[in-house]
């Protein structure tokens, strides 16, 4: 299982880039860490979700 | 007749003792967005004797400002980084102040953010707040982040939170607010979300 923003998912094997597409996601809008470490935006089709990840997804909003 | 340096100096050690009192009037922190948010961060750090401050804004004062942001009707049409410079220098005289009026990107982040130890990202749109997260945390490991996202509408006060979300990265706001669904912005919600980032900048550089 892999553990996003919380919610285990069991989507091990996937790559970042794959699972943002099952999402609603704007990736222009969000930063992504993983164990603790940014996943560079030009890494996401390249990052593949291990068993035991931990991922967050912050997802921005407008307005300051 | 305003105060002197010397004295201003003392009054802030005084109140924050002089150990803390170093580690603030040492301390460059950058603010990028001088709106709601930018405004307010850097009249609070101003106060705290922080010692350099980096006002980062390509915008002018306008009066759909003046309901949230620290300027004054009389501002109306000038450059945010100059009516800034001119508000602090009435509140904190001596602080020192880079102002660069100049928009974002991810080219020149690193040399508009130089010398900063603490970025505030403090700009209205959600790409342009997304963009300077990865910018900051992709390429700039010596620097930390104190962001924000989610205070627009009427929502609870305290909803407003502070969170760690890794080491040199914090985010403040409620999260899911947005400005873009027409929910207005406050002054007093936004303000409050600008006094969670600059309370985050004295906690980081007091664990200095």
């Amino acid at each position: 299982m892999v553990k996003i923003n919380g919610e285990s998912l069991d989507i091990a094997g996937k790559t970042l880039e794959e699972y943002l597409k099952m999402t609603e996601y704007d990736s222009a809008r969000i930063a992504i860490e993983r164990n603790g470490e940014i996943v560079p935006k030009s890494q996401y089709g390249e990052t593949t979700l291990a068993e035991g990840d931990c991922v967050e997804v912050v997802s921005f909003v407008g307005g300051g | 007749m305003i105060p002197t340096e010397e004295e201003m100096r003392d009054a802030l050690r005084k109140r924050h003792g002089e150990k803390l009192q170093e580690k603030f009037s040492s301390a460059a922190v950058a603010v990028c967005g001088l709106g709601g948010l930018g405004s307010n961060i850097a009249i609070s750090l101003a106060r705290a004797g922080i010692g350099r401050l980096i006002l980062i804004d390509f915008d002018r004062v306008d009066v759909a400002n003046l309901n949230r942001q620290q300027y004054k009707a009389s501002q109306v049409g000038r450059y945010k980084t100059e009516a800034l410079a001119e508000n602090l220098k009435e509140i904190a005289p001596y602080v020192r102040l880079e102002t660069r009026t100049a928009r974002v990107t991810e080219e020149n982040a690193r040399e508009l953010l130089g010398g900063a130890q603490v970025v505030c990202e403090a700009f209205d749109d959600a790409r342009h707040k997304a963009m300077l997260a990865s910018a900051v945390l992709e390429t700039m490991p010596e620097k930390y982040l104190v962001a924000a996202s989610g205070m627009a509408g009427l929502g609870s006060a305290n909803l407003i939170k502070t969170r760690k979300v890794m080491s040199r990265f914090y985010l403040c706001g409620d999260g899911v607010s947005d400005a873009a669904e027409g929910g207005g912005l406050f002054s007093s919600r936004v303000t409050l979300c600008a006094a969670h980032q600059a309370h985050a900048v004295l906690r980081i550089l007091a664990a200095q």
